[in-house]
């Protein structure tokens, strides 16, 4: 029962249905439901910041070290370079997304120019 | 019509269909704010992550609009990518959303007005992610009561449809750039995420399930694919959470 498992062409659509829409909306609907009555900053929303955290880091983690396409042609020194020195740009320069993502994608791309035989 | 806009103080008295239509288009406006083009940005990184993923363009505009919440997008075609199963993906990106719960259970009650149907709560609840859930927060105070449920939806589904199009034009695009855009492109995501989860954390436990997270991430993929963002996510962030209770019990004492 995975994504590519089921050869029809509504499968895909109902992956994204069950895994995707119903696993966000069901939350947000329960947040309509509640409303008002839970506070934000009780103990358990601790737990459920820090393990959505958690997860989307692990999905970083797994980009940066397994990538895919053309960013699997670099080195994992290379992309992991790129990706410290746009983190290090946030934090010193302000705290701002675009200049950390402006400083890894400067690295990312004189590292590959620089890689590439003349 | 644009000069409406001038006369809106006496409209607010009498909430009539032409103030509807000047909020609505004022909360659209919202949507090209400076936390909005960032999201942009983040969308077209996305394309290109979705398109490598395998995802046909139809199924990546189809998961923007009914997902909307970039951060469970991302779970879910990393767990497309590592082979979860239906049941393990739909878990994970179920724990990566819980927190969309308590960001509406806070909204809800400023977006509320005496005659707001709950409806239109629920179908409002749908826009709710980071970025327009940050500026209808910092922005409805200073919105009469009536109309805040209407510059809401005008600022989440404009949000919401402006990067279905970027999603469908960036997906479009991606098939003939050079490598090194391409590459530059896969780069996005990861450096939007870090950048943005680092800044967004409210205790110094969201640092550390950040860091637990982008080691054990890969480790499980080694270890255990199929698997690897629910054993990620639940160890880094019941860590990074005991970490935190440690933390306060010795601050206490």
């Amino acid at each position: 029962m995975t994504f590519t498992s089921i050869d029809a062409w509504w499968w895909p659509f109902l992956f994204i249905l069950v895994a995707g829409w119903l696993a966000t909306d069901s939350w947000r609907f329960l947040g309509v439901y509640f409303g008002g009555r839970i506070s934000e900053s009780s103990d358990i929303l601790v737990l459920v910041r820090t393990v959505a955290t958690a997860l989307v880091a692990a999905v970083i983690g797994n980009l940066i070290v397994f990538p895919t396409g053309a960013l699997a042609a670099t080195s994992l020194a290379l992309r992991v370079g790129a990706v410290a020195a746009g983190f290090v740009a946030y934090l010193l320069l302000g705290r701002r997304v675009l200049i950390g993502i402006v400083a890894a994608e400067i690295v990312l791309g004189v590292g590959i120019l620089a890689s590439q035989p003349l | 019509m644009p000069d409406d806009t001038s006369t809106f103080p006496e409209q607010i008295d009498s909430p009539g269909a032409d103030a509807r239509r000047i909020w609505f288009l004022r909360g659209a406006r919202t949507a090209f704010s400076v936390p909005g083009l960032i999201l942009a940005s983040a969308f077209v990184g996305f394309a290109g992550l979705a398109r490598e993923a395998g995802l046909t363009l139809a199924q990546a505009v189809f998961m923007t609009g009914m997902v909307w919440a970039l951060p469970a997008k991302v779970v879910l075609v990393g767990a497309i990518m590592s082979g979860a199963s239906l049941p393990a993906a739909a878990f994970a990106v179920a724990l990566s959303s819980i927190r969309l719960m308590p960001m509406v259970v806070a909204l809800v009650p400023e977006l509320k007005g005496s005659r707001t149907p709950k409806w239109l709560l629920y179908l409002l609840s749908h826009c709710v992610a980071v970025t327009s859930w940050v500026l209808a927060m910092e922005r409805v105070g200073r919105i009469p009561r009536e109309m805040r449920a209407t510059y809401y939806a005008g600022l989440g589904f404009t949000l919401v449809l402006t990067n279905m199009v970027v999603v469908g034009v960036v997906y479009t695009l991606a098939g003939n750039l050079p490598p090194i855009v391409s590459a530059g492109l896969l780069l996005l995501t990861p450096m939007y995420f870090l950048t943005s989860l680092w800044g967004s954390a409210r205790e110094r436990a969201g640092h550390v399930a950040m860091v637990l997270g982008l080691g054990l991430g890969p480790f499980f993929h080694t270890v255990w694919p199929g698997f690897d963002l629910l054993a990620a996510g639940l160890t880094g962030g019941v860590a990074a959470c005991i970490y935190h209770r440690l933390v306060r019990r010795r601050a206490a004492a």
